[in-house]
């Protein structure tokens, strides 16, 4: 059944955008992550204009974000204090990203920034994520004791000021790296235009050691809270949010994170850690060889006014 | 039935307008909608064109027949065009053009190749064809429109004929008599909304006779233009509602699916 999208002045058909938003919710609840570096690059193969797929993504991953969310909440795995610490720092990391992004599109690097920046981000951050994962599964299957929370002696991190006690991640650290964790994520979405959940988990597993199963709907807050931002923001300043899209991703998004949430908490977090992990360098894979293999049309252009 | 309605239309319009006593030939167009509405099952539409030329006992009897050109142009855009190239290894984009005030749209129809109806010269001077269609570029401080070679030129040709909102069709234009024609004009889904010009131009004897112009709109109603009009005028808005409308989803779907 084809519906026509008023924003995107395209029609697609309803239930290949449905079954788009359910895969991706699927993904994203299990992991935690708002998946729009997934959904962007689904929608604009299906034809939709870049612009029009990052705005309206944002309010795609807001719904789907906030199911997740509600679910880890009732299960109170999901760290309150730590996601408010979290969006303190991302704010001011959005604003300078804001600031950067403006800056590159004016020199007019900003396409080649962010497909450099996809592969490196995605590329190293899988191949870190693949091979911690790998070696704890390998670690478990001599049947050495695994020890996730890995106490004893801390990490650099540990001996900075202004300790906060966060309960629910059982944890005692200084805020100051949870605020530059929160500026990064801040940073990297407003340059990207994603959530940047992918970067956040390993972030909060590896250097702050916040339980895997907290980490992700302390995410999911973070989340939901940057892309319901990004959604008004988009609609404000561009008018590029398509509602009727968004509604058919959200409606298939949620349903696909519900599933996913379950599934991720039944799963072993080594082996979350590992699928999440070759996700994201199968993605940033794919990036990859757009930058180094010859594209077949050397053209492309962008509408600049007018028409519509 | 819409087809033979828009026969039946030309046929009194033909009537009407038929010119009483002049030499030359007339024109008469018809088109089988003013206003193509986009709603939510639009999926792209087609608009037909019916015309006849108009005679009396004094013009001049024709040997080869009628020709027929019809050009059809969407409302005004520019464009910009970005070439890739190799550097350093990695592809990035390194060359772009504007394309200023370029037709969204562009349909070039007739009933047989355009160099067997006209001399090359007097197709440039018309504008038909996409060898002779201004596309305006801005390189630098100029304006201007550059040789046919020109590789961003013919690249902006091949994606717009790509997308279907460019195409040349020499065989478009179909004579059901030796004086009554009609044309088939394609309307893809991604046509943007606007005003549409369709200048039909008679050839006989390798000459243009006589030429006439109609128009018809794309817009959009109902649902679809209430999106747009709320996106546009009221963005903050439109854009809190989206919110809101993602967390009740969100939410809704949190409460269907509880288990505990």
């Amino acid at each position: 059944m084809e519906i026509y999208l008023p924003i995107a002045d395209l029609p697609v058909n309803i239930f290949v955008v449905f079954a788009m938003g359910l895969s991706v919710g699927f993904i994203s609840g299990m992991f935690g992550i708002g998946g729009g570096f997934l959904m962007t690059p689904l929608l604009i193969f299906i034809g939709v204009s870049p612009a029009v797929a990052v705005a309206t993504v944002s309010s795609h991953i807001a719904a789907s974000s906030f199911s997740g969310a509600l679910l880890y909440w009732r299960r109170r795995a999901l760290d309150l204090a730590l996601a408010i610490m979290l969006l303190a720092g991302g704010l001011v990391g959005t604003a300078l990203g804001v600031w950067l992004f403006t800056f590159l599109r004016d020199i007019g690097q900003l396409n080649l920034v962010i497909a450099l920046s996809y592969v490196i981000l995605l590329g190293s951050v899988g191949a870190v994520m693949v091979t911690e994962s790998v070696r704890a599964m390998v670690r478990l299957q001599r049947g050495a004791s695994v020890d996730v929370r890995r106490p004893g002696p801390h990490n650099l991190l540990h001996g900075l000021p202004i300790k906060v006690r966060f309960k629910e991640s059982r944890l005692y650290v200084s805020v100051i790296p949870v605020w530059v964790i929160g500026a990064t994520i801040g940073f990297i979405g407003a340059i990207l235009g994603i959530g940047g959940g992918f970067i956040l988990v390993p972030l909060l597993i590896y250097l702050l050691r916040v339980p895997t199963n907290v980490v992700i709907g302390t995410s999911m807050v973070l989340t939901l809270v940057t892309m319901a931002t990004a959604t008004v923001l988009h609609a404000t300043t561009n008018q590029l949010v398509d509602a009727v899209l968004a509604l058919i991703l959200m409606v298939g998004g949620v349903i696909g994170a519900q599933f996913g949430a379950q599934a991720g908490q039944e799963m072993r977090s080594e082996r979350l850690r590992l699928l999440l992990g070759l996700l994201v360098s199968l993605v940033g894979l794919r990036f990859a060889i757009d930058l180094f293999v010859m594209p077949g049309e050397l053209y492309s252009f962008r509408l600049l006014e007018g028409g519509r | 039935m819409n087809r033979i309605l828009s026969i039946v239309w030309a046929m009194i319009l033909f009537a009407a307008t038929a010119p009483a006593a002049i030499a030359a030939e007339g024109l008469v167009v018809s088109l089988s909608t003013q206003r193509v509405l986009i709603n939510s099952v639009f999926t792209g539409a087609e608009i037909v064109l019916f015309g006849a030329v108009t005679r009396d006992g004094t013009t001049p009897e024709r040997r080869f027949g009628y020709d027929v050109v019809a050009v059809v142009s969407g409302p005004r855009e520019s464009l910009l065009t970005l070439r890739k190239d190799r550097l350093v290894g990695i592809w990035v984009n390194v060359e772009s053009r504007t394309f200023v005030d370029v037709p969204s749209y562009l349909a070039v129809l007739a009933n047989r190749p355009f160099d067997q109806i006209a001399k090359p010269d007097l197709l440039r001077r018309l504008k038909v064809g996409f060898d002779n269609t201004i596309l305006t570029q801005r390189i630098g401080p100029d304006y201007a429109d550059v040789v046919r070679e020109d590789p961003f030129r013919q690249a902006f040709l091949r994606l717009q004929s790509e997308r279907g909102l460019y195409l040349e069709e020499p065989t478009g234009v179909t004579f059901l008599s030796p004086t009554l024609f009609r044309a088939t004009i394609p309307i893809p889904a991604e046509s943007p909304v606007g005003s549409y010009s369709v200048e039909v131009m008679l050839f006989a004897d390798g000459a243009m006779i006589t030429r006439t112009t109609s128009a018809f709109e794309i817009l959009k109603v109902g649902f679809e233009r209430f999106v747009v009009t709320a996106a546009h005028d009221y963005g903050l808005l439109y854009g809190l509602a989206t919110v809101a409308m993602a967390l009740m989803t969100g939410w809704f779907a949190s409460v269907i699916f509880r288990r505990d």
